[in-house]
């Protein structure tokens, strides 16, 4: 605090000055301009992100052949964009991810929020930041090999062990930690005056949870299930290893046989198996999926952020 | 007001008691409990059986390899391969989200918690911030392979360890402003006050007063983080990290070094996976697994810990 003494320093001859130091005031418009220049950054990178998904988007757009995008399936190689193709296999994935993470998670995340123990919550939810914390592959291979044999196995004869159904399983796995954290955050936002008022009327615990507690969080709810909803469609490498159909898919519907999501195929397209690097059409096929990737969790996230902006404005 | 006989009050009585007490035990609120309980114990279930699956393979490898599976070179041949590139590149990788994210995001945190007025620029940058903490990471992928690769290819070295690092760098970056922003958010106005009472300028406020209340927050956050940085996988497969050999050594300097073609661990890990021979996917592929998993969990247990100590210490 040199500079501080200095500064009054100067007041203490005579008249009182307090426009301070110039040199201290300079050093104060330079730090703020450089932390201005790190927050705009960001508004640097989504439009980095936007005009590269675009430009390459409209170059595929403008080259392939428009009959090819709604045919049989998805084959880059071959020309055949079904792009149909990809957003089934997304659904599907997602579908089987929700089931498996909105009963787990919000399970979850009502005991620890209005049953656990403080010392039980204390112990788990480092667990459950854990299990947040696992690397998206780690996971992939977990559903490729122990998932999709001991699970799905139990429901196809099918000899195959890629499956979107293994797939959404893993993801599904993935996305448990996401639901029951912003669930948990949404009822411990609940007032407690809202349970007491329950008890005091004589309800029972169980009432009191499901008629009031829930209620009141249920925008909180939601948006954690739209929340896990675009994560789960933006998840690549579960998808990608426990999938299979990397050189591409035909249109379909059998959550039990392989297929190709967006992220999916955005990764084969990327890597060895699909390699399609630089000339044909296919290359800028990868940034038109990534642009419809983009747009949808775009959609879906904004969606969630007015949910949650409703919990603040309630509270 | 009449007074009840005592027998009309005896009953009376009883009838309140069961009515507070119940009649028996709440069986719907058991089985709901119960059902809550079990969905509790089948995520942590999940946690246990996953990791209690990798350690077999893993196991096996390090007891045939030791030591020499993590300083090995990569290879075809299951019986020689290792991670040595792998972890170098996952370290370097590390080094540009240390020296770039962490720096560039704790500045835009100050600058949005400490400086901005609150006006609509403000809000606009604050909801860019939160989308791009939503954008998949894989959509990363693609700004660095149009960006870093080819754009600035020149520079990098096209597909490159620095192209694959500075593209993890900006995934990370909204994830380390909207953590230290709520750490500095979290210091109450009254330590401001403090220094702007004995004549601190705001930046020396900050840094006198703001920061070391706030660090410990900020750190948890970065660490968190960096921890997703070393585990993401995406991204890296479409700046090309999965076909190079990161040469260490034969460089005449570093930075050459930076825009050679490189390895990481969780790429290394989706192409053993992916290898039909049963060493690479029984084996290998579960002990590369556990290698990532103690560098992510020991990151994510750091964090985690620092929190405790600091939530303990207010």
């Amino acid at each position: 605090m040199a500079q501080a003494v200095t500064g009054t320093d100067a007041g203490a001859q005579g008249e009182i000055d307090l426009t301070g130091d110039p040199k201290r005031l300079r050093r104060e418009r330079i730090i703020r301009g450089l932390f201005f220049a790190a927050a705009t950054l960001s508004i640097v990178i989504s439009a980095g992100i936007i005009l590269s998904l675009i430009f390459e988007a409209v170059n595929f757009l403008t080259a392939v052949d428009p009959a090819a995008l709604v045919s049989d399936g998805w084959f880059p190689r071959r020309g055949l964009f079904d792009i149909l193709t990809l957003l089934i296999g997304t659904l599907l994935v997602t579908l089987v991810a929700m089931v498996i993470a909105v009963p787990l998670g919000l399970g979850a995340a009502i005991y620890l929020s209005e049953y656990a123990k403080p010392r039980v919550r204390r112990i788990v939810k480092p667990i459950l930041e854990t299990l947040a914390g696992i690397p998206s592959v780690a996971i992939g291979f977990f559903a490729l090999a122990w998932i999709a044999p001991n699970i799905i196995s139990r429901f196809t004869s099918a000899s195959t062990e890629f499956s979107m159904a293994a797939a959404g399983v893993g993801v599904g796995v993935l996305v448990i930690p996401l639901v029951a954290s912003v669930s948990e955050d949404a009822m411990r936002s609940v007032p407690n005056s809202l349970r007491e008022a329950s008890y005091g009327m004589g309800a029972k615990r169980v009432t009191t949870v499901t008629r009031v507690v829930l209620p009141a969080a249920v925008s909180g709810l939601i948006a954690s299930f739209i929340i896990a909803a675009s994560r789960a469609i933006g998840e690549t490498m579960v998808v990608a290893i426990a999938a299979g159909a990397t050189g591409g898919s035909l249109r379909t519907f059998n959550v039990l046989g392989p297929g190709q999501t967006m992220t999916a195929a955005m990764a084969a397209l990327a890597t060895g198996t699909d390699q399609v690097r630089g000339a044909s059409v296919a290359f800028p096929s990868l940034f038109f999926v990534g642009l419809l990737l983009f747009l949808i969790t775009a959609a879906l996230n904004l969606v969630a952020a007015t949910f949650v902006r409703r919990v603040r404005q309630r509270y | 007001m009449a007074v009840a006989p005592p027998e009309a009050r005896s009953t009376t009585t009883d009838v309140v008691r069961r009515q507070i007490e119940g009649r028996g035990a709440d069986v719907p609120g058991l089985i709901f409990q119960a059902l809550l309980l079990l969905s509790l114990l089948l995520t942590l279930a999940i946690l246990v059986v996953l990791i209690v699956d990798v350690l077999p393979g893993a196991f096996t490898t390090f007891q045939d390899r030791g030591l020499e599976f993590l300083t090995s070179p990569l290879s075809r041949s299951a019986a020689r391969t290792g991670l040595s590139q792998s972890i170098a590149g996952t370290l370097i990788i590390g080094g540009f989200v240390v020296l770039l994210a962490f720096p560039i995001g704790i500045a835009a945190a100050i600058y949005l918690e400490e400086y901005a007025a609150k006006n609509a620029f403000t809000r606009f940058i604050d909801v860019n911030i939160r989308n791009l903490a939503g954008v998949p990471s894989i959509v990363y992928g693609l700004l660095g392979l149009s960006i870093f690769v080819q754009l600035f290819g020149g520079f990098t070295g096209g597909r490159s360890v620095m192209s694959g690092g500075l593209t993890l760098a900006v995934l990370v970056l909204p994830i380390v402003i909207i953590t230290s922003s709520e750490a500095i958010r979290a210091v109450p106005d009254s330590i401001r006050e403090a220094g702007f009472g004995v004549g601190a300028t705001r930046w020396e406020t900050i840094r006198s007063h703001v920061l070391p209340y706030a660090a410990p927050g900020i750190l948890t956050g970065t660490i968190l983080s960096l921890a997703r940085a070393l585990g993401e996988a995406a991204p890296l497969i479409l700046v090309g990290a999965i076909t190079g050999f990161l040469a260490i050594g034969g460089e005449p300097n570093f930075v050459e070094t930076l825009r050679n073609p490189f390895l990481a661990l969780p790429t290394t890990i989706y192409n053993f996976a992916r290898q039909p021979g049963g060493d690479f996917r029984g084996e290998l592929t579960p002990a590369a697994i556990v290698v990532l998993l103690v560098i992510v969990f020991l990151a994510n247990f750091a964090a985690i810990t620092l929190r405790n100590r600091y939530d303990r210490s207010r």
